[in-house]
């Protein structure tokens, strides 16, 4: 039997810089059987079959948590929020809009200056003409890192924090795992770096520490959904610290906690995910020999101007798999060949909404016109719970430079800044409706984008 | 011997722009628009007409079908010029049927091979001409003077890639009203760069996107408006790469689509042609040389057209006003006669 020949669009994001990417299956003949790993990745049970509990058995666990919580806050005092009892459902909640969204009030640009000028962190100005529909976000120059305005050698920020603010300005660390990976190997070596100052207490002290690094890093660039979801669990291990340990045994603690949170978050996740994705590729033969590799083609739609698709289209010639290369304007040209989509995602919002690179919701527009399934890609420890409807409110603005091109040694948009009328627009994420995704393929399973509240929900209750 | 002279000079004028026509094959689109192609060509047929050794009104269809072949050979994409031979030959078979005094249906049977008003059909036949050419030079004129009954103020408009239509469109709109204009910039060969810069500097709040925003900023855009390299038979478009894309996230939006082409856009053919609708240029521009380990293992395309369907077209606007794409196919039978359709 003829193995059925299969196509895919690979979108540059599932296959970013991070170390383990999630659509490749490993190239050893057999995939790595979940099984072996560590019980906290078994997945909890999928939503489906959890039987409903009643009201006041709800009730009583809640009551049970506020206790057990207040008993280790008044062990720790820590201030932070994060150790309020996760609130149910019904509970409003008060959240704060983050300073990043709010650029076009002066108020909050006034706070904000003054919370840095505390933490002795350089306050980066904005760039260029600002189209008005985006007043309300920040717009910086790469030329201009913020790294320029610290004195050396910087006594507030560590120096594995600086280097790592100047990675992400530059574009050097891209892609959300890959952020958040390297995020969590520099807070361990700050980690391993801190001495409790006398009369202090590792917990409380270590959290005040990060905050003015994780301002420092917000400057550089705006947090991602998954950092921001490490940092909270980072916060969260370091405050639930008990205090009779002592500072050397409560650093290996938190150094093997991070490691545990990388490996089953986001290794062994990329491994289960790419053993369900491997399903939904029909080949007749389990076994993935070079021979069969052959048998299905991959196509890499790639956008102007970051063209991070070069790298993934790299490395899957590497692994011998025959591909094709197209911009995502020549979209409507290439989907009739195509059997399904696999797109990444940056983040999965509480509303079913996917946040991803800038074209993944034309892309996911175009193949369900021409009746292609599209699957997405996550790692649960990316979902969030903001809610959100367009890619309006809450997006990044990059460097509008980049938009300019040298063809035939002319540069149209040269002196942009000139023209008053004219404004460059360089978005990062947009944000795809659930309607036009078919599946998202997670460490936990294969779900339908509408059940992440529930995933998130489950998550919460098991912390 | 001035005839002979004549000649060489219209072989060698004819030949010329053979030549260019040739040359304008690569993506960044002709070195001359399709106005003055269109312009060029009725030009030249003229030439041949007047110069041209014909006895009837069958011969000289011949002349013109065969120089009409030969220039369409030379850029099968371009497909103004084609559709000009057919408005000169819709013309002769007008022009010979007035002068016989019977109307066009009568004559349908009849054959073309007679030698009656002979000289009143090349003067009347050249006449003809001429007036197409003044229609050609005043289509943009044309289409910019509607452009006040489609734009309000504060409007957000949205378009793709370079036209020289919907750009005198917009600016006649905006010497009397306020609009924002968003320009998805068309990789890889960035001709929205050029139409933004020309927007703005007529004074145009004009912001330039990258393709991949299309979709993302869609929702906010009043209408969209693009013009076309070709509209065919059935009322689609074969458009720039992009446009696709464009109508699919207008349509999803429930944003008006409006295509701004003047008639000598309107051409017989049909999108079902696979292998003959696309055009490819090199893939240099899409994965460059300098990318040189991997190139040699990667298949990479740069098709420079997409179809357009026209359900996802709300208006198409015209020198002669505006139309819905379900009437294109009775304004084709207006302008070409269908034995003439193959040339």
């Amino acid at each position: 039997m003829n193995p059925i020949q299969h196509h895919f669009i690979g979108q540059c994001t599932c296959l970013s810089l991070s170390p383990a990417s999630t659509v490749l299956p490993a190239s050893a003949p057999v995939p790595v059987p979940v099984s072996g790993a560590p019980s906290h990745s078994s997945p909890a049970p999928s939503p489906a079959d959890k039987p409903a509990k009643s009201r006041a058995e709800q009730k009583a666990e809640r009551r049970a948590r506020q206790e057990a919580d207040r008993a280790s806050k008044q062990q720790s005092c820590s201030s932070s929020s994060k150790t309020k009892a996760p609130p149910s459902e019904l509970n409003p909640v008060v959240k704060r809009l983050p300073e990043h969204v709010q650029v076009d009030d002066p108020a909050v640009v006034k706070r904000l200056a003054k919370k840095l000028e505390r933490q002795q962190i350089p306050l980066r100005s904005d760039y260029g003409y600002k189209v008005s529909l985006f007043s309300h976000l920040h717009q910086y120059s790469r030329k201009a890192p913020l790294t320029q305005q610290l004195s050396i050698p910087s006594t507030v920020i560590h120096p594995s924090i600086v280097r790592l603010g100047l990675q992400y300005s530059q574009g050097i660390v891209v892609g959300s795992n890959a952020r958040s990976v390297a995020l969590l190997h520099a807070f361990k070596q700050v980690i391993r770096d801190y001495t409790t100052p006398p009369n202090e207490e590792l917990a409380r002290d270590l959290v005040n520490k990060l905050k003015p690094y994780i301002s420092f890093l917000n400057q550089c660039r705006p947090l991602s959904a998954s950092m921001g979801n490490a940092i909270k669990y980072i916060k969260k291990e370091i405050s639930n610290i008990p205090s009779h340990f002592k500072e050397e045994e409560a650093k290996t603690k938190l150094q093997t906690c991070i490691d545990r949170y990388i490996n089953e978050n986001v290794v062994l996740a990329a491994k289960a995910i790419s053993k369900y994705a491997i399903e939904k590729i029909n080949l007749t033969s389990v076994i993935l020999s070079d021979r069969t590799w052959k048998k299905f083609r991959v196509i890499v739609v790639d956008s102007r101007p970051r063209l991070e698709g070069r790298e993934a289209l790299r490395r899957l010639v590497q692994r011998g798999i025959s591909c094709t290369y197209v911009l995502i304007s020549a979209l409507s040209y290439i989907l009739p060949e195509v059997s399904k989509v696999f797109l990444g995602a940056h983040a999965l919002l509480a509303n079913g909404y996917v946040m991803s690179r800038v074209g993944t919701s034309q892309i996911a527009l175009v193949a369900r016109t021409f009746n292609v399934p599209v699957l997405v890609c996550c790692e649960t420890y990316k979902f969030c719970e903001r809610v959100q409807t367009d890619s309006f409110v809450s997006n990044e603005l990059d460097d509008p430079d980049d938009l300019m091109v040298t063809r035939k040694g002319k540069t149209q948009l040269e002196n942009w800044h000139d023209v008053s009328s004219l404004g460059l627009l360089n978005l990062v994420y947009d944000v795809t409706p659930p309607d036009f995704v078919d599946l998202v393929i997670t460490d936990l399973g294969m779900i339908p984008c509408t059940s992440v509240p529930v995933v998130l929900r489950v998550k919460n209750l098991e912390q | 011997m001035p005839g002979a002279d004549k000649e060489a000079d219209l072989t060698e004028r004819i030949e010329a722009f053979l030549a260019d026509l040739k040359r304008g094959g690569c993506g960044t689109g002709p070195i001359r628009g399709s106005g003055e192609t269109a312009r060029e060509t009725t030009a030249l047929l003229r030439k041949v007409t007047a110069q041209a050794r014909w006895s009837s009104a069958g011969d000289l269809m011949e002349i013109i079908r065969k120089e009409g072949r030969r220039m369409t050979a030379a850029q099968p994409s371009e497909t103004t010029v084609g559709n000009m031979v057919l408005r000169v030959l819709k013309i002769i078979r007008e022009e010979y049927a007035r002068s016989r005094g019977s109307s066009e249906e009568t004559d349908q049977q009849e054959s073309l091979h007679k030698l009656q008003h002979f000289v009143h059909l090349k003067a009347n036949v050249i006449e003809a001409i001429n007036e197409l050419l003044t229609e050609l030079d005043g289509t943009t004129d044309n289409i910019a003077m509607q452009a006040l009954e489609h734009i309000h103020s504060n409007e957000v408009i949205m378009t793709v890639g370079r036209s020289r239509t919907v750009e005198a469109f917009l600016k006649d709109a905006a010497r009397k009203r306020k609009f924002h204009v968003i320009v998805a910039e068309c990789a890889p060969f960035c001709q929205g760069h050029e139409m933004a810069t020309n927007l703005s500097k007529a004074s145009i709040e004009t912001t330039v996107i990258a393709d991949a925003a299309i979709f993302a900023v869609m929702s906010r855009v009043n209408k969209v408006i693009i013009g076309t390299q070709t509209v065919l038979a059935n009322g689609g478009l074969r458009a720039v790469n992009g446009t696709h894309t464009v109508a699919l996230a207008a349509r999803h939006h429930s944003t008006p689509l409006i295509v701004c082409a003047p008639m000598f856009k309107l051409s017989p053919q049909f999108p079902n042609e696979e292998d003959t609708f696309h055009k490819f240029v090199s893939p240099h521009e899409v994965l460059p040389f300098t990318e040189g380990e991997i190139l040699s293992k990667v298949n990479v395309h740069c098709p420079v057209f997409d179809y357009v369907p026209p359900e996802l077209i709300t208006l198409f606007i015209s020198n002669i006003g505006g139309n819905a794409p379900s009437y294109i196919y009775r304004l084709m039978s207006e302008l070409y006669h269908p034995e003439d359709h193959d040339l």
